[in-house]
């Protein structure tokens, strides 16, 4: 009887039943065409599964981590009131074209504030070129996909990608400038709100400190050199003592000038001290144990410690999984390097193969509209270029993607109008080209 | 007690919001909890990094979340100027 009445009684709800009978019904369509058996479709889910194990094993632990760290410190601890200073309406012009576009690193690390930044720098601070500079290199010079591009796909496309962001972000940055300069910007009486002034410890403390990370960083991820004699090979012959030395210093400056208890500090260090003479072929064990006791120590501080904590923590909830669904989308379209799936090598290898201009303008027109979420440009470019895409092709891609999609088109068009934008758009695509087709050529 | 949070709803704002309104609950506060997640409006209010949080038109806090310990000391200071205004 209950059943019954119900049914007269909602009309309103049936919109929402027909959507959740439309849900099941395309689930059912599409596993009723599910092509399992042919061999690319069997093929392109195994290279999913094996892409997604490769970056487990090869390089979530020493390499994300510490990033993940580092920026979580950058978003802590860097003063970005001092940062902004160069980008008010006070500030000399060609300083704050330089400053916006290495600052992206310190004040976007969180992706949403690029836009309202974006429009302040404009309206109510430095003007439309060191504007336009700091939105084009905000995503692009992200600390995490930085080191991410240099351990995957190599320290050559992630240092091009690095330089090519920042000179490329100054002269988009002028050339916008330049083409609507005779526009008068108004500049609002009312100042725009800066973040608080926080000092909380001298420079070069803050340096010291991201510098042992840093250390860390690039030290445990200290690749095997073909060949096993030179400074290189050397170098990885020790990278673990001296990765051990960068971390040692690293708990100094917590126990110096973060508060952190040398008690703690040793009573952390102590178990991946033993675990390294332990196990000294799996440093894998020690690190991990070394990041846990950094995290426990963290916690147990309130204050910085903590807000340290949260800023990375807010990070990897963020990236985490889109670094994962982007590697399994990656691996079931493009499969490994040398192996096949979904997306036939002949595709990449035609349209975007080689270093020919229209190589690297198609790459930059894709880039350019196409979505990537944060971090997955790694495991699709490492899927492209293991599909035949060619070196330049490959950085006109870096650089015009994380930077621009259709939605975020869309956004900005709202805010700077049409004109601005086409304008903002033709540059960073000649740009991304240009860079690719040099790139490609001398490398 | 007039509440801003103001940032275009990524997941710090979203943060924001709910240590705000802990920190209400935790005070017995009547206060009205607003958004502002319209770029233009954002950009209307001078607010260059978000979030931010704004007391009684006033902004207080801009580009990082608060402690709910710190947005309390912030509302109990505009609540102490609200009854000396009256």
């Amino acid at each position: 009887m209950n059943g019954v009445c119900e049914v007269n009684a909602e009309n309103a709800s049936w919109g929402r039943e027909l959507k959740i009978l439309g849900g099941f019904a395309a689930v059912f369509v599409f596993l009723f065409f599910l092509p399992v058996g042919v061999p690319r479709f069997d093929n392109a889910l195994k290279e999913g599964l094996e892409l997604a194990k490769w970056y487990a094993q090869e390089h979530v632990m020493l390499c994300l981590i510490p990033a993940l760290f580092i920026a979580g410190g950058i978003s802590a601890f860097v003063n970005q009131a001092s940062v902004m200073r160069y980008l008010g309406p006070k500030a000399n012009k060609g300083i704050a074209y330089g400053v916006a576009s290495v600052s992206g690193t310190i004040l976007a690390v969180c992706s949403c504030t690029v836009l309202p930044l974006f429009g302040g720098i404009w309206m109510r601070g430095a003007g439309l070129g060191p504007a336009t500079a700091f939105l084009y290199s905000g995503p692009a010079i992200n600390v995490l996909a930085i080191v991410m591009t240099a351990r995957i796909l190599g320290i050559e496309l992630g240092t091009a990608r690095a330089i090519g962001a920042v000179v490329f972000s100054v002269v988009v940055g002028l050339a916008m400038h330049f083409v609507f300069r005779r526009e008068e910007q108004a500049k609002a009486e009312a100042a725009a709100e800066m973040p608080e002034s926080e000092v909380r410890r001298p420079l070069w403390q803050n340096v010291l400190f991201f510098a042992a990370m840093v250390g860390l960083l690039v030290f445990a991820n200290w690749s095997k050199p073909a060949e096993p004699t030179g400074l290189w090979a050397t170098i990885h012959a020790w990278k673990w003592p001296v990765a051990g030395a960068f971390a040692t210093g690293l708990a100094v400056a917590l126990g110096l000038w973060f508060g952190f208890k040398w008690r703690e500090l040793a009573l952390a260090a102590l178990p991946v001290a033993l675990l390294s003479f332990a196990f000294p072929h799996e440093p894998l064990i020690p690190f991990i144990v070394g990041c846990a006791g950094l995290a426990v120590l963290c916690a147990r501080n309130p204050g910085e410690g903590r807000e340290w904590l949260d800023a990375t923590w807010t990070l990897t909830k963020q990236i985490f999984p889109l670094l994962i669904g982007g590697v399994f989308v990656s691996g079931i379209l493009l499969g490994r390097p040398g192996h096949e799936a979904l997306i036939p090598s002949e595709w990449v290898s035609q349209s975007v193969g080689g270093n020919s201009f229209l190589a690297n303008f198609f790459s930059s027109i894709v880039g350019a509209f196409m979505y990537f979420a944060t971090l997955t440009e790694v495991p699709i470019l490492q899927g492209l270029i293991g599909s035949g895409m060619g070196k330049g092709p490959a950085l006109a891609l870096l650089l015009a993607g994380p930077a621009l999609s259709l939605p975020s088109m869309l956004v900005l068009r709202s805010i700077m109008g049409t004109k601005k934008l086409l304008v903002y758009v033709s540059l960073v695509v000649v740009m991304a080209t240009l860079s690719g087709w040099i790139y490609g050529a001398l490398f | 007690m007039q509440l801003l949070v103001i940032g275009p709803g990524c997941a710090r704002c979203k943060t924001l919001v709910q240590f705000t309104e802990q920190a209400v609950k935790e005070l017995g506060l009547t206060a009205e909890i607003n958004k502002v997640t319209d770029l233009k409006q954002i950009m209307a209010l001078g607010v260059m990094m978000t979030p931010a949080l704004a007391v009684n038109g006033t902004i207080k806090v801009v580009g990082k979340v608060p402690s709910i310990p710190e947005i309390k000391s912030l509302l109990t200071q505009a609540a102490e100027a609200e009854k000396a205004v009256k």
